[in-house]
């Protein structure tokens, strides 16, 4: 479903901010993988997730979606493959629009836009039907602005947005980061329930070595720009956070440095 | 204060050319969230053009079409300079203005101004006739509303609005920004120069200055209108007329001030004063907001 072949990325070549980002990546997701992504500050897991959407060009290798090499295709183009909810729960919906202007908007994701009318009434009923099973109360809201909404119903109907339209692949970049404990596992108990139900390929990056363990079907660890460890099935399943630790110390030859993981 | 009442209708009408000119700037300054001043230029370039094709025998509505067009031309450039240049949008605008100062002379052809006699052709309004002219301009508010109304309520108008309001989210949705940034330059300064075509008719003539402080105007319009209606008017149709509204009571107060004798040639200056204490409002309510935060109940041993 995902290739990504030998990918390099540097931030600011040639200044002394000069960042080496990906460092030859390789990684390749099977038809329906859900895999989980941990690794210290600055170890590539957002810079990967961003590659994969084009949110900026690769400076070599090549990325390939369901048999569709995208490597040069910008961003809203490739925006047809994918689903994506971002870390700020603001980013992944337009806060003066409506609900329903959100979810109209998401739903022709990858389809070209012309002048009919931006919503039928079919889809409204379809858009109350969805929002019910996030029994967050916001059926009865569609023409409430997504402004109004807080953080938690905001990532819950991006999540939605992202998924409404059957993408190739779901991108989560700690999309649970932002929210409070109990609205975040709310939000990652609905990723799964869509994941699952949609037989959706995802990749979620996380800071929390727990939430990777207990979801999904793979987990890796990235340090420097590479995948340093790779664990899928039943061996996942064994995981424990103390065994992540160690093997981080082992394959890096450092320490675990992420402010937040070592608290979570 | 008999003059000042006798001078309302005018005031009225020139307004309502103006509002035009707002409901056009509306579509970049709120709906993109981009400050577009190529209006300077494309407001004088549609002034140009109705008046050398209605005086070249060309009927109104097809001399109208082509000012609309001419400035929907200008909107383009604009639009390939930010988004194809790099260029940020106001210096854009900035420079297509100053290019549009040399058009708009050419079309002119090469004299600062030019008369179109309401006597000698078919004009749908003139200053001669503010009845007539009052009855024009609120068909041609009302068809130009409908038409944005019904527009930024398709797919495509919904893909613009997701590009003003976040331009992240807009592309992770397969939406072009670059392509919808243009699209409104050129809708935009398209009915920025219906609404100098329409100031050329009233006035009789087209002056390649026209168009100077276009944006000053326009934004007023816009600023006062949110101010005066925002409240009552929600719905995208009314906040559109709410700037129409804005442009009125901006030109009543003009000439209010104009009988109170201000020099006509300091209008420019307190137009730009009155604009910028307007566009202040919002950051200066959010500092007072900012003060007003309570200390920590109990003094700072609880703090």
């Amino acid at each position: 479903m995902l290739e990504i072949k030998n990918v390099y990325k540097t931030f600011n070549p040639g200044t002394i901010n000069e960042k080496r980002a990906l460092n030859g990546l390789n990684l390749t997701l099977n038809d329906g993988d859900f895999v989980t992504v941990i690794g210290g500050n600055g170890a590539g897991k957002s810079t990967m997730l961003n590659m994969v959407a084009g949110v900026y060009p690769v400076d070599s290798g090549s990325i390939i979606i369901d048999g569709a090499d995208v490597t040069r295709l910008p961003e809203h183009k490739r925006a047809k493959y994918l689903g994506r909810v971002f870390q700020d729960p603001m980013m992944g919906t337009a806060a003066d629009m409506w609900i329903e202007e959100n979810m109209a908007l998401a739903s022709r994701r990858g389809q070209a836009r012309g002048l009919k009318w931006a919503i039928s009434k079919a889809e409204r009923e379809q858009f109350k039907e969805m929002l019910r099973e996030l029994d967050l109360g916001l059926e009865n809201r569609l023409s409430a602005k997504v402004g109004l909404l807080s953080g938690g119903q905001r990532q819950a109907l991006t999540l939605l947005m992202a998924v409404m339209k059957k993408p190739k692949l779901l991108l989560l970049d700690e999309h649970t980061a932002a929210l409070d404990p109990k609205t975040a596992a709310k939000v990652l108990a609905l990723s799964d329930k869509f994941i699952e139900e949609g037989h959706l390929t995802a990749m979620m990056v996380t800071h929390n070595m727990k939430d990777a363990i207990a979801h999904g079907n793979r987990l890796i660890m990235m340090n420097n720009g590479q995948i340093i460890l790779d664990v899928s099935g039943e061996e996942k399943k064994k995981l424990t956070v103390e065994y992540l630790l160690e093997a981080f110390t082992k394959l890096s030859g450092s320490e675990f440095a992420n402010d937040r993981a070592l608290l979570s | 204060m008999l003059t000042f009442i006798s001078s309302l209708p005018g005031a009225i009408a020139q307004g309502a050319v103006w509002g035009i000119m707002a409901v056009g700037l509306y579509i970049t300054y709120k709906i993109l969230d981009l400050a577009d001043l190529t209006v300077d230029g494309s407001f004088g370039t549609g002034g140009a053009v109705l008046v050398v094709c209605t005086a070249g025998g060309m009927n109104i509505f097809l001399s109208l079409l082509l000012a609309l067009l001419a400035g929907c031309l200008a909107g383009l450039v604009t639009g390939i300079f930010h988004t194809k240049f790099g260029i940020p949008a106001i210096l854009a605008g900035i420079l297509t203005q100053l290019a549009l100062y040399s058009v708009n002379l050419r079309v002119l052809g090469g004299k600062a101004n030019q008369p179109l006699s309401v006597d000698k052709y078919n004009l749908l309004i003139s200053l001669r006739n503010i009845n007539k002219s009052l009855i024009v301009l609120a068909i041609f508010i009302a068809v130009i509303i409908l038409v944005l109304y019904w527009f930024f309520g398709t797919e495509l108008g919904h893909s613009l609005r997701a590009t003003g309001c976040n331009q992240a989210m807009a592309r992770a949705n397969g939406i072009n920004t670059s392509t919808n940034k243009i699209i409104g330059f050129v809708l935009s300064n398209g009915i920025v120069a219906l609404s100098g075509g329409m100031l050329a008719q009233y006035q009789g003539f087209a002056d390649v200055n026209m168009g100077r402080g276009a944006i000053v105007i326009g934004l007023a319009a816009i600023i006062i209108g949110e101010v005066a209606f925002g409240k009552l008017f929600k719905n995208f149709a009314l906040k559109l007329l709410a700037a129409v509204f804005g442009g009125i009571i901006y030109y009543i107060v003009i000439s209010f001030v104009l009988w109170l004798g201000l020099p006509a040639n300091d209008l420019k200056l307190l137009s730009a004063i009155v604009v910028a204490f307007f566009l202040g409002i919002p950051y200066w309510k959010n500092k007072i907001a900012e003060n007003r935060v309570k200390p920590v109940p109990g003094g700072d041993a609880n703090a």
